[in-house]
């Protein structure tokens, strides 16, 4: 069994304190992982300014050619990962086991994160809009029309408490180490495999170590990070997001309430974008703040409830290893009986209903964990309650809604694809406030073009545009 | 369970000698306790429930536990002089009182205990790391628990003046429970940094009291500083109050303090004690024992037995897991087997501590759910 150390900036530290991550279907334990206290990250934190300092003296194109050789060697070679190795087959089974997702998915998600990073050149150009990054690296420079931009760097190091169920989110941090801030990170408990092995693939590809930190612990090692780092970012509830909100030191990721919005130029051809609900509610198990929790539409609304439960409806909960698989285990059976309690409190709603309720029983528990089959419901109003809820499986409500009334009534939207060709409401969508990443036509929640910022641009959080002039020197000759 | 023979195990001869002293000691303590002259109204009237005669079917220690377990909710409320015994009675007398974040608390009324307990603490301290004559701050929970009383005795038995700051732990558990971290943070910064006000005002002050989590915000304090513990001139700590793990005591030793003592030139010595047992040392931390934290009770005046979960009159075998069961047998107080609300691994008699000693010490996995612990 692999024993992953803590990583102090670079270096690993043997803990006496280790925690056992368990393959969540048979109890057995995968590996060991030592722990950290707040303490000693607060410590850490007193030297965090040699992270940058360290990725300051590597030019910036150099480090991105080295975040393409990492990607490749996350992506397709054996790494070494705590006191032992792992193969990519290795880090698949490992991933699965403890997160609970199919391994094909825990595939798709490495391939998502090896490819961020292997076109790291073209998405660090679009979040800078072009900007030469040596006017990062520097902090200040010419941009080309004769006046002097600079930018000043928030933070040395940039902190991140990471969650356990969602390997896709790591792309959000992965911008930093060529933007040459170091990172400060706390894996989840159930799934450090990717951050562990993407800082192998990094400091195997020739960055630093001095520019790393990985600190799996309890509470007090995630608030601390939170607290010491001068920016970070935090993957939790919606009560996270709430808590952080208005932070300017915290980028605050939660609950996504993402949407599909039929407009009413389209919206009687609703089966051409079934396919299209279909992936943005189910694909990689619904896990994602990417994935739609809603599917808004003036009319038609229940043919298309019944039409996506026939489609969902009858997912079965196959074996991780299953290719077919596609639906993740509940790693702690309690959140899904819990969450399945609040479906039911949903449904009891008037103008609610199940239309998956005839595919067979959605709550399956096993031994050790549970699964929740998918749901869909028909809500004839915005004002059920349900039409404002997102479970972490592939869950959907189908919410009738006039177009005139749609935009306020979705409520906070981290992507909205609104399929429409009426330009006046898109102006509309394009104005509204409450969207964040606002796909217009007909482009699945979770197909994300990483060129476009996500959830607030990481470049602009990193980096603050401020005044910075130059006069020259008058030295006297021969001085 | 395969179980080597450490460097610093005690020889059986001092074990048995130990024994015979326990043994003695329990016996005189019972008739003390349970003698119509000398007995407090309390344990008198508990002689008339007892299906025994303390004073005739007590002979040594083994039979202490005739006696039905000691339940601490017996301590709760008045009037406190029934815990006094005759043959103190006029002294003048302390309460300490323990737990009390909800309720009534629990008190125990000392007269010299507190003294007794710490001198003999005293004789066990390094004079190196912890000299004479040199000044002490404590820092650290007092108010009702008196800790004061003691720490300041200590440290005039050994000739110096100790600086106070307090902090109040029920205050404390109020403001986690009401999610006020704010508020705790700001609090907790009051306290180190009086602490530190005190420590930069050329007192020399060399040894402290404190709490592991105070120990690791005031390191921190000073680090913010500029400076840090071993600089400041403390060369000895005497710690507790809270959960020592090995791991903890690893990064204070090596991060917070500088080292071992041979390298830092600070001692660190971890305690574990409540107000009704008073003060059990540990055995020397080292680096290759794994940072193992091993206490033993302050014998025979107090004795720590670790048992069976499901029976607390059986013995777990050493480097075995189960609860930590209390006694306390001095004139003052008399606690005939009290199930702390902790659990622990039984450790092999040590060579100054030739009895049993406890590892490991944790909250009890019946409670820990349920109990606010390590809190300041």
């Amino acid at each position: 069994m692999i024993t992953i150390h803590p990583l102090r900036w670079g270096k690993i530290y043997k803990s006496l304190d280790t925690f056992d991550v368990i393959h969540f279907d048979t109890g057995e334990a995968i590996a060991k992982i030592g722990q950290v206290n707040g303490g000693m990250v607060q410590m850490d934190m007193r030297k965090c300014d040699q992270a940058r300092k360290a990725l300051r003296s590597i030019p910036t194109d150099e480090l991105i050619s080295m975040c393409e050789k990492a990607a490749h060697l996350f992506e397709n070679e054996t790494l070494s990962v705590g006191d032992g190795t792992q193969s990519v087959d290795e880090f698949i089974h490992q991933q699965s086991a403890s997160t609970g997702l199919p391994e094909h998915m825990c595939r798709n998600n490495m391939k998502k994160n090896s490819f961020v990073l292997s076109n790291m050149r073209k998405i660090l150009d679009a979040l800078t809009r072009g900007l030469d990054l040596d006017i990062l690296s520097r902090g200040y420079g010419e941009e080309g029309r004769n006046v002097t931009v600079s930018f000043q760097c928030q933070s040395p190091v940039l902190g991140a408490v990471l969650p356990n169920n969602s390997p896709g989110v790591h792309t959000l941090w992965l911008p930093a180490v060529p933007l040459q801030v170091g990172l400060v990170l706390k894996p989840g408990s159930q799934e450090p495999w990717t951050p562990y092995r993407m800082i192998s693939a990094f400091m195997a590809a020739g960055i630093p170590g001095e520019a790393f930190c990985l600190y799996p612990g309890g509470h007090d090692v995630g608030s601390t990070i939170m607290a010491r780092c001068a920016k970070s970012m935090i993957f939790g509830s919606a009560q996270t997001v709430q808590q952080y909100s208005g932070n300017p030191k915290v980028q605050a990721h939660g609950p996504g309430f993402s949407k599909v919005l039929l407009g009413d130029d389209v919206v009687d051809q609703w089966e051409d974008y079934l396919d299209l609900m279909v992936e943005s509610v189910a694909s990689n198990s619904g896990r994602g703040c990417i994935n739609a929790s809603g599917i808004w539409a003036s009319r038609h609304t229940r043919e298309i409830a019944e039409a996506l439960a026939a489609r969902i409806g009858p997912m079965e909960a196959l074996p991780p290893t299953d290719p077919n698989a596609q639906l993740a285990a509940f790693t702690n059976a309690q959140m899904a009986t819990g969450t399945w309690a609040m479906i039911q409190q949903d449904l009891s709603e008037s103008g609610v209903e199940d239309m998956t309720a005839s595919y067979g029983p959605r709550l399956i528990e096993r031994e050790r964990c549970a699964y929740l089959r998918p749901v869909v419901v028909h809500a004839n109003s915005p004002s059920c309650g349900v039409a404002a809820k997102e479970y972490m499986f592939p869950f959907a409500s189908v919410v009738q809604c006039p177009q005139k009334d749609m935009i306020k009534s979705i409520g906070q939207t981290l992507i909205g694809t609104a399929i429409t060709g009426d330009e006046a409401w898109i102006d509309e969508l394009t104005n509204a406030t409450n969207i964040d990443r606002l796909n217009i036509g007909p482009v699945p929640t979770n197909r994300l073009n990483w060129l476009q910022p996500h959830e607030g641009n990481l470049t602009e959080f990193l980096f603050r545009s401020r005044a910075y002039q130059i006069a020259p020197l008058r030295v006297a000759v021969g001085s | 369970m395969t179980v080597t023979t450490p460097k610093w195990l005690a020889d059986s001869a001092h074990v048995i000698q130990a024994k015979a002293t326990l043994d003695q000691h329990a016996y005189e303590m019972v008739q003390w306790h349970f003698h119509e002259s000398t007995g407090s109204p309390f344990w008198l009237a508990k002689k008339k429930e007892l299906k025994f005669d303390p004073l005739t079917e007590v002979k040594g220690f083994d039979d202490i536990r005739k006696f039905p377990e000691f339940e601490d909710e017996w301590l709760r409320g008045g009037p406190v002089e029934r815990w006094i015994p005759k043959g103190l009675a006029g002294k003048p007398t302390y309460v300490f009182e323990t737990g009390g974040t909800t309720g009534i608390p629990k008190s125990r009324v000392v007269i010299d205990d507190f003294r007794i307990d710490y001198e003999n603490f005293s004789h066990t301290l390094p004079d190196h790391y912890f000299p004479k004559n040199s000044n002490w701050l404590m820092l650290g929970p007092s108010g009702p628990r008196r800790l004061r009383l003691a720490v300041e005795h200590l440290c005039q038995y050994r000739g110096g003046i100790s600086f106070c700051i307090d902090l109040d732990p029920r205050w404390v558990i109020k403001l986690i429970k009401k999610g006020w971290m704010e508020h705790l943070e700001e609090y907790k910064k009051h306290c180190i940094d009086q602490a530190i006000t005190i420590l930069t005002a050329n007192h020399n002050i060399k040894c402290m009291f404190t709490t592991p989590k105070l120990l690791e915000a005031l390191a921190m304090g000073l680090a913010e500083k500029g400076t840090s513990i071993a600089e400041i001139g403390i060369t000895g700590i005497f710690s507790g109050g809270t959960e020592f793990t090995p791991q903890w005591t690893r990064f204070c030793v090596e991060e917070l303090l500088g080292g071992l003592p041979e390298q830092s030139g600070v001692y660190m010595t971890p305690t574990y004690g409540n107000t009704l047992m008073g003060l059990a040392c540990s055995r020397p931390i080292t680096d290759e024992d794994n940072y193992t934290i091993a206490y033993y009770a302050p014998q025979p005046r107090a004795v720590v037995e670790i048992v069976d979960f499901d029976d607390s009159n059986k013995i777990v075998g050493f480097g075995e897991t189960g609860r930590v069961k209390l006694y306390t047998m001095t004139k003052e107080f008399f606690v005939p087997g009290f199930l702390e609300r902790d659990e622990g691994e039984r450790e092999m008699p040590y060579e100054k501590y030739p009895w049993d000693g406890v590892s490991g010490v944790r909250p009890y996995r019946g409670f820990a759910s349920t109990t606010t612990v390590g809190v300041y």
